[in-house]
């Protein structure tokens, strides 16, 4: 059962993040853009984590928790960019 | 001459890093303790400067009760926008909505900001420089004053209850 | 018994996780403006990496004692999707992007700025140097 679960929310994952990358690429707007890498970031959380059910090993959530700090602080670091124009203030 | 340090300037976030750490290390080893430990006293007084005021709770069993209340609020809104995206009809009336506020301290703020974006349709997209009001993108809208006021009396009031009071 | 129960609940619980994510994602795609396509990655998304967490921590705590790593990154990801979404909300409007013109309300920060001096305002004459 939970192989059957596995597969079925790993190709919704990965359907997920092509949609993303579909945004990435033809957004109008820089924000777009950004938005659809916050959102692939986050996908690819999800993704590690159901390779870490797959192979049965746990060490793959320290991964999964760097992507999720770095991502969220990249993001806020580009938005501050794109408001101000710099980013330490 | 050195100022006196208060070594404990901000309890609730000690005990928060403490705990965090030793999740994150998944033992409760002494040196684990001894480490936490140090560390949730030096980053607080690091970052002490950076916190203008601290935020005072009140009422924390009131904290806990919107604490449940807005998780179920966030599946809540989840099936509902799944519902919005799924239509094939498309029928969406968004808005921009200006909330006023009538919090005052910028933590409370902030939660009810957070809030606001996890639950039903809506979106906070700023808060204007004198802080007073906050711009909010709704999805689904019919009534905005509805809107206005079901957000006043759903989170903003126990929020000024478990803050301000 | 109790394990099949535990199975389906995790079978649940990522089939969930997925749904809500591809959901989350199908909206970033297709609706029309900006503002609207803020909605689906910073709720639905959200929930849905969420749930696929919450399974797996189930998953490896019926092994061996309970884990509670993955509920950090859980708690992590649902303080920080509203603070992103607000601040990519504001350097959308900082960059005065076109709401769908069915959008009702008029915020200030959307409006185009006017020049705030013209050269005829500007003072003539009387020049304070010498």
């Amino acid at each position: 059962m939970i192989d059957m679960a596995l597969w079925i929310a790993l190709a919704l994952f990965c359907a997920a993040v092509v949609l993303n990358f579909y945004r990435a690429v033809v957004g109008p707007s820089l924000p777009d853009r950004i938005l659809a890498v916050d959102t692939m970031y986050m996908n690819s959380i999800a993704l590690i984590v159901l390779f870490g059910i797959w192979v049965d090993n746990k060490d793959y959530f320290e991964a999964a928790l760097l992507i999720a700090m770095l991502g969220f602080v990249s993001t806020i670091a580009v938005c501050k960019y794109l408001l101000r124009g710099d980013i330490i203030e | 001459m050195i100022p006196p340090i208060r070594w404990l300037p901000m309890p609730v976030l000690s005990l928060l890093l403490l705990v965090v750490w030793l999740l994150l290390q998944q033992s409760v080893a002494l040196g684990q303790w001894i480490l936490g430990g140090v560390l949730a006293i030096l980053i607080p007084v690091i970052c002490r400067p950076f916190w203008e005021r601290q935020p005072t709770i009140k009422r924390p069993l009131k904290l806990v009760g919107y604490f449940f209340r807005v998780l179920g609020d966030i599946v809540t809104a989840n099936l509902q926008v799944s519902k919005l995206i799924l239509d094939p009809r498309g029928r969406m009336r968004p808005a921009f909505v200006e909330y006023p506020l009538t919090l005052k301290e910028s933590f409370p703020i902030t939660i009810l900001a957070s809030t606001i974006t996890m639950t039903p349709g809506t979106v906070s997209a700023h808060l204007r420089l004198d802080g007073k009001t906050l711009l909010i993108h709704a999805l689904d809208v019919g009534d905005i004053n509805a809107l206005i006021d079901d957000i006043h009396q759903r989170y903003e009031r126990p929020l000024l209850e478990i803050f301000e009071s | 018994m109790l394990n099949t129960v535990i199975e389906g609940v995790i079978a649940f619980m990522l089939v969930a996780g997925g749904a809500f994510a591809f959901i989350g994602s199908l909206g970033l795609t297709h609706l029309k403006d900006f503002y609207m396509r803020l909605h689906g990655p910073s709720k639905t998304t959200t929930l849905g990496v969420g749930c696929t967490l919450i399974g797996s921590l189930i998953y490896f705590s019926q092994e061996d004692g309970p884990i509670v790593q993955e509920l950090l990154i859980t708690i992590f990801a649902f303080i920080t999707a509203p603070v992103s979404a607000h601040m990519l909300a504001k350097s959308a409007l900082h960059h005065k992007l076109k709401p769908d013109p069915r959008t009702r309300g008029n915020p200030v920060e959307l409006e185009s700025e006017k020049p705030k001096h013209t050269i005829e305002e500007a003072p003539q004459g009387d020049s304070p140097l010498p």
